[in-house]
């Protein structure tokens, strides 16, 4: 695997050379999200199709779904969020206490890479980075001189960015690198997400769509596929599992995804 | 239902497929089991518990059935490793966080086990293409150790995030890999917090030990692992004692 794999992949995509503003990704984004539900279709169903029917069925979405630039021009946003909050809060002095600093300097290693590896991919398709204001602009967040401020935060980026890769699958399902490499960055976004949660004592995975993080920000866990959600494939598992935890297990064993539209409105928040 | 005991010596992949079992098991990540074997055994023999008949070996299948049947099998090997461990001493004398958290690993994975039994039995042309359930051997494993039973939820749960990655790729309908993807990063959470029991407050939760670079931007992604060295690793635990192959699963 290598970037020049990635680029070739890339280079195969007629918007590679359409370098829009960060504004106009929004946009764009806002527009293909607006329509899309996932279809939920009954594995039965979806068991006797091949390649080609399983893919006209199942997802309806995908003649709006974005192309794998905006998709990755789409993560890179979040990653420059994401990278420019730990830069902040490590260089914060006094913010994160010493016991705690081994595994913020880890999450940002990784966000560094995450951009660095976007960056590099999409070359000059790649967007500019945003201004970011932590504040939250008129919500007057005290994120960089309250250490829970900035933890509840840290969980909300993390959460959000397992499910706004997850909502992505499918729009680069049709190209297996870039496939294969968001799978890679997503999973470790999830053990972000589950250190952070369990260090302000939640649990690493999400129950129903409880949250303690202010409910501004509900949405994290909310969306047209909130994280409550039981029904998988098409079979509502609620009442099964009674033995096993019950709901609140099924809601914690699967996590959901976000669109680009329900992401983007969590991040707009904190980009001037 | 009485299986032949020359079974027992059947390897699960034909060697030129398969390579160096052991090699391509420590290759992908020190999945180091004491008193393990290279095979994945048959025998049952005062088990009739089996629905494969004798003389026959169940084969994973082709496509997108191949990959569930491939993924429940990883769910019933994790589901029966964590039943066994909430019935182990260690479980029982642990301290409340480290109990909710196991008996929080066991629900979900017994819960994605049964989801993918139903879902499979639902999408297979015939119930015998579906995986039987499979029986399982942790002898080697002491349930009364944390060090034990930590250590290898550690690698069950880091094996799961490398298998789900690497089985992305090979799904064709959206809707399957979108399960995939709600399921992969759950077992992500799991291999996060276990490691953090084992080390807390370290990196490990995301460590070096376990992350792999992409194009020289650092170790900051998870393995995305073949179906093939993921068998190959499982196999090598000794852990599954019901014979299976897996000689039609998509490879791209």
């Amino acid at each position: 695997m290598n970037i020049i794999k990635l680029l070739e992949s890339l280079s195969n995509d007629e918007l590679l050379n359409k370098k829009g503003s960060r504004r106009e990704s929004i946009n764009h984004f806002k527009n293909a999200g607006k329509n899309i539900a996932l279809a939920s279709i009954p594995f039965g169903l979806a068991a006797t199709s091949n390649k080609s029917s399983a893919a006209t069925m199942s997802m309806a979405t995908a003649a709006i779904q974005a192309s794998p630039t905006d998709v990755l021009n789409f993560a890179l946003t979040l990653e420059y969020l994401e990278r420019n909050f730990y830069q902040m809060g490590m260089d914060t002095s006094g913010l994160i206490p010493d016991g705690d600093k081994d595994v913020f300097g880890q999450i940002l290693k990784h966000e560094v890479s995450h951009v660095n590896f976007l960056v590099a991919a999409l070359g000059d398709a790649a967007i500019d980075e945003p201004t970011f204001d932590f504040t939250g602009g008129d919500l007057n967040l005290d994120t960089f001189s309250n250490y829970q401020t900035f933890l509840a935060l840290s969980q909300g980026f993390e959460d959000t960015g397992v499910r706004a890769y997850k909502g992505q699958a499918g729009a680069l399902a049709n190209d297996n690198t870039l496939l294969e490499y968001a799978l890679q960055i997503h999973s470790v976004e999830a053990r972000h997400a589950s250190q952070v949660r369990r260090m302000r004592n939640e649990k690493g995975w999400i129950t129903q769509s409880e949250t303690t993080i202010p409910s501004t920000f509900s949405a994290i866990y909310g969306g047209a596929i909130p994280e409550s959600n039981t029904t998988q494939g098409g079979v509502n598992l609620a009442g099964m599992f009674d033995s096993y935890g019950g709901d609140d297990a099924i809601t914690e064993a699967f996590d959901e995804p976000l669109t680009m539209a329900e992401v983007n409105a969590i991040a707009s928040i904190f980009i001037v | 239902m009485k299986k032949e005991l020359i079974k027992e010596e059947k390897n699960l992949f034909p060697p030129q497929k398969m390579g160096n079992s052991r090699r391509d098991f420590l290759k992908i990540g020190g999945l180091v089991v004491a008193g393990s074997g290279l095979l994945l055994l048959s025998c049952n023999n005062d088990d009739d518990n089996v629905i494969v008949p004798p003389g026959e070996v169940f084969d994973l299948g082709s496509g997108d059935l191949g990959i569930l049947n491939y993924a429940y099998a990883l769910e019933q090997l994790e589901a029966a490793f964590y039943t066994k461990v909430l019935s182990g001493s260690y479980w029982m004398g642990a301290n409340a966080n480290e109990k909710q958290i196991l008996e929080d690993l066991y629900n979900h994975e017994v819960i994605h086990r049964e989801f993918f039994k139903v879902a499979i039995t639902a999408a297979a042309p015939s119930a015998d293409k579906v995986l039987p359930t499979l029986e399982f051997d942790f002898s080697s494993v002491d349930f009364g150790s944390r060090d034990s039973v930590l250590g290898i939820a550690k690698i069950l749960e880091d094996t799961g995030v490398s298998a789900y990655n690497g089985a992305g790729k090979l799904l064709q309908n959206t809707d399957y890999l979108l399960i995939a993807g709600k399921i992969v990063s759950v077992e992500a959470r799991h291999a996060s917090a276990i490691r953090d029991l084992i080390n807390p407050g370290s990196t490990d939760f995301a460590g070096d030990d376990i992350l792999v670079d992409l194009a020289g931007s650092g170790k900051a992604y998870d393995k995305a692992t073949m179906p093939s060295a993921i068998l190959a690793a499982v196999g090598a635990t000794g852990f599954v004692k019901t014979e299976f192959t897996a000689d039609n699963l998509p490879t791209s």
